[in-house]
């Protein structure tokens, strides 16, 4: 069966921005474990059936739209739900840590 | 001195070079909403729930810019997928509002192509790796920092009109047997891939408004010896900046190497200002993206039969369209692979397609259009000025309204934004005066200002008229007709012109 090690899902939780403590590592390891033995039960099946991989639920291709311009949003109500604005951009805190 | 002389450095080592570029395509809308994308709009005043990654947006895709990754793709000889998925590429950046940029991973629209390019008289055939279809992202403004840079800055301020507007990625395989000139050839690739998308009309490519961006692999090796460790030098955004940014790589890893250290794989920033490129994101840093297929989108499936009638409806190269201009045109090699360099070659055509001679295309191109550019240190074909303004300034040199001196004056007044030529031939009162009422008393100023030379004149020394008629250009701006002002000066002091 799969063994997610505490590392990857510490490294999976960095990549994903969320703060686990030691406990939470533990537990989310388990879970990940179970979660991934499913997957591989389904894998094992549809390999049997030589059944391709599937990624959406619909048989349609070529869904588009004419290249045409539609109004955008009026920019109060954009940044209505921005948590600060600054000369009509959003304003967000610094990028860099400057110890980089 | 932290780096070997490019000469020597490859003189000793051999350089593998690779090329990202990324070409804003020049739809009217984004690629999978309807905001327009207009460049320079008020901040954030073309956006949407799609394009902000608002909580059940939908995203549609924009047919043309398939289309136009398509023509790209066979433009460059690609081969076209018949089947193809969007991915989404997760990571996290101020600029990327959703959270992932919606891009191409294992399998892009085109694969597997090449572009012939020409340095110092040899083609050289680029081999491209992949062209895919993603999205561009938003701009930042870094505050509180010095000169906008973003180390240092308290805070930054974020604009999405840019988000979500369609980037097509094409990526160059491995570029080995450069020799010594990799800088050339990776200057030479950009120019002409630049030709290339003008010429299919996808892009306006600007590279000074970053519709069309560059990043550059670096790597040496010593002779025999396995691939070097490469860098990516990012944010190289200009024609010139292309040939520095591989210069002064090849120039820093031979030091490098030659003092025995190793080369670390690292993401360098490109400084246009001082032409040298920093440090930045190391190997720790470097960041998984777990791709997945995008669930909201549907697979991409070319018919086959369309793309064979792209195929068969694509521009002539602009190496067919150079061969053309080289021998209808009449010009040499050597002015054709000039302005091939410079980047002029669509403009020089456009121009003598707006009317003008090729010679007279070629001298503004590689003349006084160039030195402005040169000045305002944009490449010349960025220019703020048309092909047709060109050629309407060519068209009121011939036709005596101004002079080359005059032409000039009006070629920089449309390039600082005065409109028109005829209209900056008015505002800054620039056509040529071949009244005789109006220079009659320029002519006589002259004569009393320089008895000696009026003497010599009336004694038979026809050629002493030349300081008079100096004179009077010099009083009236230049915008004298010289060949009126001689006979007038002629006429006044009693000698017959001769205008043969
Ligand atoms: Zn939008």
């Amino acid at each position: 069966m799969p063994e997610i090690t505490r590392e990857e899902v510490a490294h999976l939780a960095r990549l994903a921005r969320l703060a686990l403590d030691d406990s939470e590592l533990d537990v989310l390891a388990g879970q990940l474990d179970v979660i991934l033995g499913a997957v591989a039960q389904i894998a094992e099946v549809t390999d049997a059936a030589d059944v391709p991989p599937t990624s959406h639920a619909v048989p349609l291709v070529n869904v588009t739209r004419p290249d045409a311009v539609v109004p955008s949003l009026p920019r109060e109500k954009v940044l209505a739900g921005a948590p600060a604005a600054e000369d009509g951009r959003f304003r967000v805190p610094r990028i860099l840590d400057d110890s980089a | 001195m932290t780096a070997v002389p490019y000469d020597e450095a490859l003189a000793e080592f051999e350089p593998v070079i690779g090329l990202e570029t990324h070409v804003e395509l020049g739809t009217a809308s984004k690629m999978f909403c309807g905001c327009a994308t207009e460049f320079g709009a008020e901040p954030n005043t073309q956006v949407c729930p799609v394009c902000l990654g608002l909580p059940g947006a939908l995203p549609v895709v924009n047919e043309t810019a398939i289309e136009s990754t398509i023509r790209i793709g066979l433009a460059l000889h690609c081969d076209i997928a018949t089947w193809c998925r969007f991915a989404r590429k997760n990571y996290f950046y101020p600029d990327m509002p959703k959270n992932f940029q919606t891009s191409q991973y294992d399998e892009p629209l085109c694969t597997d192509g090449y572009l012939d390019v020409l340095v110092a008289g040899e083609t050289v055939r680029i081999p491209i790796e992949r062209v895919h279809l993603e999205e561009d992202t938003g701009k930042s403004l870094h505050v509180g920092g010095a000169t906008g840079r973003i180390h240092g800055a308290s805070h930054s301020l974020v604009d999405y009109n840019r988000a979500g507007i369609p980037l097509v990625e094409i990526v160059t395989k491995p570029v080995t047997g450069t020799g010594t000139m990799p800088a050339e050839v990776a200057k030479a690739y950009v120019t002409e891939l630049r030709d290339v998308l003008r010429g299919l009309g996808v892009s306006d490519v600007k590279m000074e408004q970053g519709s069309l961006r560059c990043d550059v692999n670096v790597s040496l090796n010593r002779p025999g010896q396995e691939w070097g460790t490469r860098s990516e030098t990012k944010n190289v955004n200009s024609l010139r900046s292309v040939e520095r940014a591989v210069r002064s790589e090849v120039e820093r890893q031979a030091f490098r190497l030659r003092a025995g250290e190793r080369i670390v794989q690292e993401t360098r920033h490109f400084h246009e200002d001082t032409g040298m490129s920093t440090s930045g994101r190391s190997k720790e840093e470097a960041t998984d993206y777990r791709y997945f297929p995008e669930p909201d989108l549907v697979p991409i499936a070319p018919d086959p039969v369309w793309v064979a009638t792209l195929k068969d409806a694509l521009p002539e190269a602009p190496s067919v369209r150079r061969l053309m201009l080289t021998k209808e045109l009449g010009l040499s090699d050597n002015d054709s692979e000039a302005m091939v360099n410079a980047g002029v070659l669509d403009v020089v055509l456009a121009t003598v397609e707006a009317g003008t001679s090729a010679t007279e295309a070629r001298n503004w191109w590689l003349g006084h259009l160039a030195q402005s550019a040169n000045t305002a240190g944009v490449d010349a074909a960025d220019l703020p000025i048309t092909p047709a303004q060109v050629a309407r300034v060519v068209a009121l040199v011939n036709a005596g309204t101004l002079t080359a001196g005059l032409a000039r004056q009006v070629v920089d007044g449309v390039l600082a934004g005065e409109g028109e030529p005829d209209a900056v031939v008015v505002s800054r009162g620039l056509a040529v005066v071949s009244d005789e009422g109006a220079l009659a008393a320029a002519v006589d100023e002259a004569i009393a200002a320089d008895p000696d030379a009026a003497e010599k004149v009336r004694s038979g020394k026809v050629a002493a008229a030349g300081a008079l008629v100096g004179k009077v250009m010099k009083a009236t701006r230049g915008q004298a007709d010289a060949s009126v002002a001689r006979r007038l000066v002629l006429e006044r002091l009693g000698v017959t012109a001769d205008l043969s």
